[in-house]
């Protein structure tokens, strides 16, 4: 059961590549430069960069009147955010209760076998980005994998292989 | 400090005030029209109700009905295995499993004609009979749907839907009878305990925070539902976030507060949307904000998105997240309720506690406490997951049995295999056997048989569920989420992991087994939080009602569910082989060999047990039943 949902990033709208012009005013946009901003203001430069730039934790770090320290310390603690360019693709593995009682690791172990990557990382050739979840709350649909916007539910290894072949040869 | 009402007549001007909220030109789902409703949480939504949504638009405007029949987007209608899931109004067609090319044939059936489309009918598991009607449907007549009575009905983007379906009159109860003091008792004798599982009773601790000095006070509902296999929080709020609203401005009224927020995980899209959307709409008609419906009495709330950590579920690791810090718990006391967010007073409530509130004020205390057990009023919304038949979201009166809930409402255990155990209450729940399914569902029975009430995740599992593995799934997300700040917890369940990795493996001894329980002891009395201290709960549990899974792991090196990979092997039944190669292409290791039309060989050295060609062969090759999944040795016997 697999469902287009939305169309995916498009390849330049993820790190490396051009950002519109200066995205900073409007990350800023509303907030009050104070301490409670901070992870608000974390996501919106991860959902402007696709993930955490150094530069940007010193640019707020300034802006907040922080250490850097304190900066990647809060921004380490929490599983949202990255520090490296996430993938042009993004796969996320649900390894939530149910999905754990019907075979999500049996997807994950798939995964990691057809692209040499765990959990957290990223392909050399940067187009996928693998990432455990804990729960999507899906779990009727159990065991769930999903790439992009696209939620794919009651996935098999087979299944997962086979969407795996129509990616790569598209 | 009893706050004064403006000077009308209060009863009037705020009942004045509510009727001017409405928009009298609005459309109001559910009000005997005639109706499609298309479920819009995210199971059914996973399952492309929205190609389905532009099927039923086409459908309807080829056949010229637009004006007379409308599409109407709900929120979660529970029964998430049968997305995605289209209501027909008004006489309550339920279709389940709706493909786009069904539409044609359901509009013809029940929107021109008043009939229903077979073929499409659910199906009960049990009897084999198809039901045409949501309200005669096993799932639903089982269940006793308040918190949830308008899920499914209305259309969550909609206020005027809330109003029409008697919306807000609490929060105008409240303010006209102008006495927090006497809200706050209301809510203490209705007997209304937390939803998010410690159940402490709501009323005394509204009752702290008002109390507490301090002109600044904040309301806070915890969205941070982290459980994994529970669902119940985000599907409230995707579909009737104004009833939340609703509970949170009523407790923002009684304690005293002027700001409230709602920290909800940043991955509930779909709930953070509605829920925005619903504040806009509230301020828009004067129900949030200055002057709530006219009163001397202003309240404003915020969303706070998560960043992704199961620990801030704890209410002083939530407030700390708030505040722009690492999201971890400190000692209590102080209490939230004296010095809680920013320092302040701080009264914070889980979502399905928050939604509970307007009804009692409507109904009263009593009619409340009349329903459940001695000790756990009301109702209580429970994710039914796992290898189940029927899932969803179930609420069912306190005191019902955990058979009524999985059996009777679920349909028992899916696929023909045996029940095992129910897992409540997420990691730091516990699993209980068949023989505890009578225990009633209520907040002290289910601690005292080792498991907890938690937020409300009920995982069924079968016996192809290996209970040490089992275990040993849920300490790997507490050791995973611990934040790190006390020893016990950090420590100690990286250990607990360590041992049932063991024991998994074949490799562990029955001391071992006195070493969980020892361990599982000081993180239990050691930790600083709710996480540390609940987190054995599942392994003492298992170890508890499923000791000879354990034993058998480390005598005699098996798993009876053939899950533990260091315990079982794959193996080929020759003669059940028709050699129709479909393994062999599969297998990623080249660990099946054999030329076509012959049994084919399996090298156990090998093969990775990946499972690939033991699907292939059940779903696609001819023989279906060649390939084995079994405990070492087993076939030697």
């Amino acid at each position: 059961m697999a469902v287009k949902a939305r169309s995916r990033r498009q390849p330049d709208d993820v790190s490396g590549t051009p950002v519109p012009a200066d995205p900073w005013p409007e990350i800023m946009r509303g907030l009050e430069g104070g301490r409670s901003d901070l992870v608000p203001v974390l996501q919106r430069v991860q959902a402007a960069f696709g993930y955490l730039p150094e530069d940007s934790v010193r640019r707020i770090a300034r802006w907040l009147k922080l250490s850097e320290s304190e900066v990647f310390g809060v921004a380490t603690f929490y599983a949202q955010f990255r520090f490296t360019p996430p993938g042009r693709h993004h796969l996320r593995v649900c390894l939530g209760t149910a999905c754990h009682v019907k075979g999500g690791v049996q997807m994950m172990e798939t995964l990691e076998r057809r692209l040499g990557v765990g959990a957290g990382q990223t392909t050399a050739d940067g187009e996928y980005d693998v990432e455990r979840v804990a729960c999507l709350g899906c779990c009727a649909l159990a065991p769930v994998v999903t790439l992009d916007e696209d939620i794919h539910g009651q996935m098999s290894v087979l299944q997962l292989q086979e969407l795996l072949d129509a990616e790569t040869s598209a | 400090m009893p706050r004064r009402l403006l000077d009308r007549p209060p009863t009037l001007s705020i009942q004045e005030a509510l009727a001017k909220a409405r928009d009298p030109d609005a459309y109001i789902a559910d009000d005997g029209k005639a109706e499609i409703r298309i479920c819009a949480g995210t199971a059914c939504h996973a399952s492309g109700r929205l190609e389905v949504r532009e099927a039923f638009a086409a459908e309807l405007s080829g056949r010229g009905l637009t004006e007379t029949v409308r599409v109407v987007e709900t929120g979660c209608h529970g029964f998430c295995e049968e997305g995605p899931i289209v209501v027909l109004r008004p006489r309550g067609v339920f279709y389940p499993h709706v493909r786009p090319e069904d539409v044609p044939k359901i509009v013809e059936a029940s929107v021109v004609n008043d009939d229903v489309y077979q073929k499409r009918l659910y199906k009960d598991p049990v009897t084999k009979q198809r039901i045409a009607h949501e309200k005669d449907i096993p799932f639903y007549v089982g269940q006793g749907r308040r918190v949830l009575g308008l899920n499914g009905k209305i259309d969550p983007y909609s206020i005027d839907d809330y109003l029409a379906h008697g919306g807000y009159q609490a929060l105008a109860k409240a303010l006209a009878g102008d006495d927090p003091e006497a809200v706050v008792e209301t809510i203490t004798r209705s007997g209304l305990r937390g939803r998010g599982g410690a159940g402490f009773s709501t009323g005394t601790k509204w009752g702290l925070a008002r109390k507490a000095p301090g002109d600044t006070k904040y309301i806070i509902c915890n969205a941070d539902e982290g459980d994994p296999g529970a669902f119940m929080d985000r599907s409230v709020l995707e579909g009737d976030p104004h009833e939340v609203l609703e509970g949170m401005i009523i407790a923002a009224f009684a304690i005293g507060a002027g700001e409230g927020y709602v920290y909800v995980r940043h991955e509930y899209q779909f709930a953070v949307d509605r829920l925005r959307h619903a504040l806009a709409q509230a301020r828009e008609r004067g129900i949030l904000g200055e002057h709530v419906l006219g009163c001397d009495f202003s309240f404003d709330v915020h969303i706070s998105e998560g960043a992704g950590a199961f620990v801030c579920g704890e209410e002083t690791a939530l407030m700390a997240s708030i505040e722009g810090r690492r999201g971890m718990p400190r000692t209590r006391p102080p209490y939230p309720a004296v010095e809680g967010l920013f320092g302040k007073p701080t009264n914070i409530n889980n979502v399905e506690t928050y939604a509970n509130v307007p009804w009692i004020i409507n109904n009263g205390a009593a009619a409340f406490a009349a329903q459940g057990t001695a000790s756990s009023k009301g109702t209580k919304i429970f994710s039914l997951t796992g290898k189940i038949a029927n899932g969803g979201l179930v609420e069912v009166p306190m005191g019902a049995t955990l058979r009524h809930v999985i059996f009777d409402i679920g349909g028992g255990v899916s696929s023909g295999h045996h029940f095992k155990a129910v897992q409540l209450g997420g990691p730091s729940g516990g699993c209980l056997p068949e023989s505890l399914l009578d225990e009633s569902i209520d907040y002290e029975s289910l601690t005292a048989a080792g498991s907890m009430m938690g937020s409300g995740g009920m995982v069924v599992v079968d016996d192809s569920t290996c209970m040490v593995d089992f275990a040993k799934f849920f300490l790997m997300f507490t050791a995973e989420e611990s934040c790190g700040k006390c020893a016990p917890c950090r420590i100690g369940t990286g250990h607990l992991v360590d041992i049932l990795d063991r024991i998994c493996a074949g490799k562990g001894e029955l001391a071992d087994l006195d070493r969980l329980e020892v361990l599982a002891r000081v993180i239990k009395n050691g930790s600083l939080c709710g996480l540390g201290q609940t987190a054995p709960n599942p392994v003492l549990s298992s170890l508890r009602y499923f000791r000879d899974e354990f034993v058998e792991h480390i005598v005699e090196k098996r798993c009876r569910a053939v899950v533990c990979r260091d315990l079982v092997q794959y193996r080929i039944i020759p003669g059940n082989c028709t050699g129709c190669q479909r393994c062999v292409q599969v297998c990623p290791t080249g660990a099946i060999t054999g030329p076509r039309a012959e049994a084919h060989n399996l090298d156990p050295e090998k093969c990775i047990k990946c499972r690939s060609c033991y699907e292939v062969c059940r779903f696609d090759a001819i023989a279906g039943d060649a390939i084995v999944i079994e405990s070492r040795g087993e076939n030697a016997r």
